[in-house]
């Protein structure tokens, strides 16, 4: 692979070679490059480009790191009629995303609670491997959770109508089609539906630390030392199936077109073909689930928290900030060259980072830029950014999506032997609760970027920008 | 039974051997299971026959272990034992022997979400049968 040219001191180019339609561009900066040379990641930014239809350039965002097919931190656009779609550039956990809600409660308010929280979030949030909720779907209404998204879960009871208008495209792809899912996919969303996951999902009760721009964190809801909710989950057992299902399908599919891929999990097809709709159209499913997940998560957490404040819901003041996902496949409009262009941008694990005036924006974020979520290891911090005009002209509408790891969970593990890592946390003012027998190691901090400068890098690129930062209290980890 | 696990930064996966096809995919169902499970073997084991095709060796090494997956996270079925009865390069069919997921007694150690295609090698090597799989966890 050619070496890296250095554009400035936050982009680097990969220059174009070989098979490859376009550039890679990398955001990071000199001393993030240091982890990055070690990894294959910059041989996945190149064979991405080499996809056909690939618009501008293969991105990475600073939290890049290795990935199978497609790297984490990956963005890349393609031509919606020219172009391919791929299971592989959207990953696993389809709409795996990031939703934060504010409180009227304060910092001083949570410190004599702080025990009674962690329990009960812990008890009444179903978490794990494999964890089933209280929610049991027929296939009809599963069919519905599908097309609907978060506004099922609302009609169902499970929150307020304004927490449709503050999640990203209202909670709901309408393209989607329950008849493009299989009964196997089926039959594992059934009983997922208001279960947080394993691995890196969480749910995190936090307060605001730092402010960065009065006013943007004025009309987002948020200010110092209000207390905060992060949950960070997906789609669940159905979204892996929808893309295992998919990527078996494509990989046949791909032997027939005419041109070459360097890793079957590149696997893709023309948007425009049969394949590549069917696909779309299911993956939007996977992705209404997983918004309709976060909905049900969030009103269990909302119940949870006005019993053991013992306030009703007008006291507490829950309302969502922003939902956004950062695993996923959209059709959009962007100017490419002084031309308007409707693309695919496929974000894996990259978040939207849209500007103010975006029609996509609801009222009240019109102004801002959209709300941009980026949680950080359990232990350190998590950001709040706004989209900018930039990142439509560099980015497709992109940024970071979170610290992205340094150590392989094997390494992690080892790191932490011997260690009391929960009794660590706890000298750092989180308290974390968990399920899974390594989870905490595989999770500990140091496994993971430094977040503050994965923000920095996107901040003063100026794809996105910093709003505020908060910092965890309780941890719930599956 | 020998397997080595490969440690990526974000996923991991393992490299597996055999002496021929079929041992090749026994030992793969076994190291899969041995990474997701603590499995304690029990005689109360029910039997299962499946069979599985794929285009290539690769695909179908792909195709086999996505459908024991499948049978672990869809169907709650933990899998003790994999006998290959026949295989070929397109096919292969098989009897398996497994317990229902009892979370009493079953604690799960790794979770698996899929079998990717990343990189995956099934190889015919001097002194045997070589794959190479990652998993996303």
């Amino acid at each position: 692979m050619s070496e890296l040219k250095r554009i400035d001191d936050y982009r680097w180019e990969v220059p174009k070679t070989g098979a490859m339609h376009v550039p890679g561009r990398v955001y990071t900066s000199a001393r993030m490059m240091k982890t990055l040379e070690k990894e294959d990641a910059l041989r996945q930014v190149s064979n991405v480009a080499t996809l056909p239809g690939i618009i501008s350039a293969s991105l990475a965002m600073p939290d890049i790191h290795w990935g199978y097919g497609f790297p984490i931190g990956g963005v890349a656009a393609f031509d919606w009629d020219n172009g391919v779609i791929s299971p592989g550039g959207v990953g696993y956990d389809i709409n795996c995303g990031v939703r934060l809600a504010v409180t009227s409660l304060e910092k001083k308010d949570l410190k004599p609670r702080l025990d009674e929280l962690a329990n009960a979030l812990y008890q009444n949030v179903p978490s794990g491997i494999g964890s089933t909720g209280s929610i049991k779907l027929s296939i009809k209404d599963e069919k519905k959770v599908l097309e609907q998204g978060s506004r099922w879960a609302v009609r169902q009871g499970f929150g307020e109508d304004n927490d449709i208008e503050n999640t990203e495209d209202n909670g709901c792809m309408e393209n989607a089609d329950p008849s493009e899912i299989s009964g196997r996919a089926l039959e594992r969303g059934r009983k997922q539906l208001g279960t947080l996951g394993s691995g890196n999902h969480f749910i995190e009760v936090g307060y605001v630390e730092e402010i960065y721009d009065e006013e943007t964190a004025r009309r987002f809801g948020l200010y110092k030392d209000q207390v905060t909710l992060m949950i960070h989950s997906g789609s669940r057992g159905l979204g892996y199936q929808v893309c295992d299902d998919s990527l078996a399908k494509m990989t046949k599919h791909v032997r027939k077109l005419d041109f070459e891929i360097p890793d079957r999990q590149l696997s893709c097809a023309m948007i425009q073909s049969k394949e590549g709709q069917q696909y779309f159209n299911a993956m939007a499913c996977a992705a209404n689930y997983a918004w309709a997940n976060r909905q049900v998560l969030m009103h269990l957490s909302r119940e949870t928290f006005q019993r053991v404040f013992r306030i009703g819901p007008g006291s507490l003041g829950m309302n969502l900030v922003y939902d956004v996902c950062h695993n996923i496949a959209k059709k959009e409009e962007h100017v490419v060259e002084g031309k308007k262009r409707i693309v695919c941008v496929h974000r894996k694990g990259a978040t939207r980072s849209f500007p103010p005036g975006h029609i996509a924006l609801p009222e009240r974020y019109r102004d801002t830029g959209q709300p941009i979520l980026i949680p950080g290891d359990m232990g350190t911090a998590s950001y709040v950014l706004s989209g900018t005009q930039k990142a439509m002209e560099e980015t497709f509408g992109s940024t970071c999506h979170g610290a992205g790891r340094v150590l392989s969970r094997t390494a992690a593990k080892k790191a932490s032997k011997g260690r009391a890592l929960h009794r660590e946390l706890q000298d750092m003012g989180v308290l974390v609760k968990w399920t899974g027998r390594s989870t905490l190691a595989e999770e500990m901090p140091e496994a993971y970027k430094d977040i503050s400068q994965v923000v920095e890098v996107v901040h003063e690129a100026g794809i996105s920008r910093k709003v505020a930062k908060l910092k965890p209290s309780v941890v719930i980890k599956g | 039974m020998k397997y080595t696990l490969i440690d990526h930064t974000a996923d991991f996966g393992i490299r597996v051997s055999g002496s021929d096809l079929k041992d090749l995919f026994e030992n793969t169902a076994y190291a899969m299971f041995d990474l997701i499970i603590d499995a304690e073997l029990s005689k109360d084991g029910k039997e299962f026959d499946i069979s599985v095709s794929g285009y290539d060796l690769p695909d179908l090494m792909f195709n086999w272990l996505r459908e024991l997956l499948y049978l672990f996270a869809g169907k709650e079925m933990v899998i003790k034992k994999a006998d290959i009865v026949s295989i070929s390069e397109n096919r292969l069919s098989a009897r398996i022997t497994y317990s229902d997921y009892d979370p009493g007694r079953h604690e799960i150690k790794n979770e698996i979400k899929a079998v990717t295609y990343h990189q995956l090698k099934v190889e015919n090597k001097s002194d045997g049968w070589e794959t190479i799989i990652i998993f996303d966890v």
